[in-house]
């Protein structure tokens, strides 16, 4: 009985040691490291919302310059929490603004957007983020794919209406590839309610260069 | 801790082919059917999964000493996962191009059984050095393994090869890519991209495997046979 329990606290000691000293070096590694990672993410982030901007439209740090979506205006970007507006400046003046958009109804689960507005309401630039659509199939709409994601550019309320915002099988103006449509679909869709909610907001997102 | 060269040729042997673990013991099917949708997809997973165990097999057998038996499960695990936190951690920092192609695969492979079971029936018993190089060549049988199949479903699936290269090499290699089907054809069958494809890929590959082995078992009782022919006469 007695080299029982001798052996369980052995045993529990031996797994306390190891825990302690991996806990340890992960830590440390982590700590090492913390702000190279960040660093590189904060990088990489950037170049995605460059993707969606004119190249040198602006010099500003775009994460820097970012407003806050409150929850409360989620859902008018399809989003689930609050998410950012990254706004482009030039100088000082505002070139336009980034929106963290989502679409809810892809074929495989919520396609993320990334959409680059002007003041004067037209998009910018358009990139999928994060999407599962079918590989071969409703992945077209990322642009590592094809570039069927360019044909938004230039365009916005009124070019065209709000009611033809959506794809030509469904009686609007955009493209889509014959038996893919759900996934073009739900971006047009996004896209819309997008340009919309930056309608409603463009005072507070753009002031007077509107 | 020194290695003879009978040692490497007998381990690598043993990892590529023997007891290969995409077709033999058939370990960490998860990420090799998720994975394997282009040649590209595969081999980087099947790296990723080489540089992990080898240094989660030369960790193992560096501390087996102190692990007493009855505990080695739950403390190999302990090593394993903070082995592969570090790896990853490490490369997103200090090798972010690497990561950007490989960092995708590497919470996958903590969920690979071979690794821990490399860490049990290898590394536990052997050399550092050893072990380390038996993880590297599991890794590196299983990457053969991985590259083949997604070969067959890229090739049957999308009628390319390579595809995805630019994502390794830069946007320059693009033009690597091989179209086996030209690309104006639009050529697409996706029951092989998607997961019935994998499965019946890898059954191929084991029955293949098996084949050829039971040839060369077939060839060398025939030559015993000759062999000891004479002696029976």
């Amino acid at each position: 009985m007695k080299t029982m329990i001798a052996n369980g606290v052995r045993g529990a000691l031996t797994l306390l040691a190891f825990t302690v000293v991996f806990t340890a070096l992960m830590a440390g590694t982590f700590a090492m490291t913390k702000d190279i990672v960040a660093k590189n993410q904060a990088d990489a982030e950037r170049a995605l919302i460059a993707q969606v901007l004119p190249a040198g439209s602006y010099d500003n740090n775009l994460l820097a310059d970012k407003q806050v979506v409150p929850k409360a205006d989620a859902k008018a970007l399809g989003n689930d929490d609050a998410s950012a507006i990254y706004m482009a400046k030039k100088a000082g003046k505002t070139v336009g603004a980034v929106v963290e958009a989502t679409a809810p109804d892809g074929y495989a689960g919520k396609i993320k957007l990334l959409v680059g507005i002007a003041p004067n309401g037209q998009i910018l630039g358009v990139r999928v983020v994060d999407h599962k659509e079918t590989p071969g199939l409703g992945d077209y709409i990322d642009a590592a794919i094809s570039n069927w994601i360019d044909q938004f550019k230039g365009k916005g309320l009124g070019n065209p209406a709000l009611e033809r915002w959506k794809v030509k099988k469904d009686g609007g103006d955009f493209d889509s590839h014959a038996g893919a449509t759900i996934s073009p679909r739900a971006v047009v869709k996004a896209l819309g309610k997008t340009l919309v909610y930056v309608d409603a907001h463009k005072s507070s997102l753009f002031g007077d260069a509107s | 801790m020194m290695i003879s060269r009978q040692e490497v040729r007998d381990i690598s042997h043993n990892g590529v082919w023997k007891q290969n673990p995409g077709v033999v013991q058939i370990l960490g099917m998860c990420p090799t059917l998720a994975m394997t949708t282009s040649v590209i997809n595969g081999a980087s997973l099947g790296i990723a999964t080489a540089l992990v165990m080898a240094c989660s097999g030369a960790a193992v057998a560096l501390l087996r000493q102190f692990v007493p038996n009855e505990l080695r499960n739950p403390i190999y695990i302990l090593i394993i996962a903070a082995v592969v936190t570090i790896l990853e951690l490490a490369m997103n920092a200090y090798m972010h191009a690497l990561y950007n192609v490989l960092g995708i695969f590497i919470p996958l492979i903590v969920t690979n059984c071979i690794v821990l079971a490399r860490a049990e029936a290898f590394a536990a018993k052997n050399g550092v050095i050893q072990s380390g190089l038996d993880g590297f060549m599991m890794g590196m049988g299983g990457t053969v393994v991985l590259a083949i199949l997604g070969g067959i479903r890229e090739v049957l699936g999308k009628g390319t090869l390579l595809s995805g290269i630019d994502l390794v090499f830069g946007a320059s290699a693009k033009s690597w890519v091989i179209h086996v089907i030209p690309a104006d054809l639009n050529y697409q069958f996706l029951f092989m991209i998607l997961p019935p494809g994998a499965f019946i890929g890898l059954g191929l590959l084991v029955a293949g495997k098996a084949a050829l082995d039971r040839r060369a078992a077939e060839a060398a009782r025939r030559r015993e046979a000759e062999a000891s022919a004479p002696l029976a006469a």
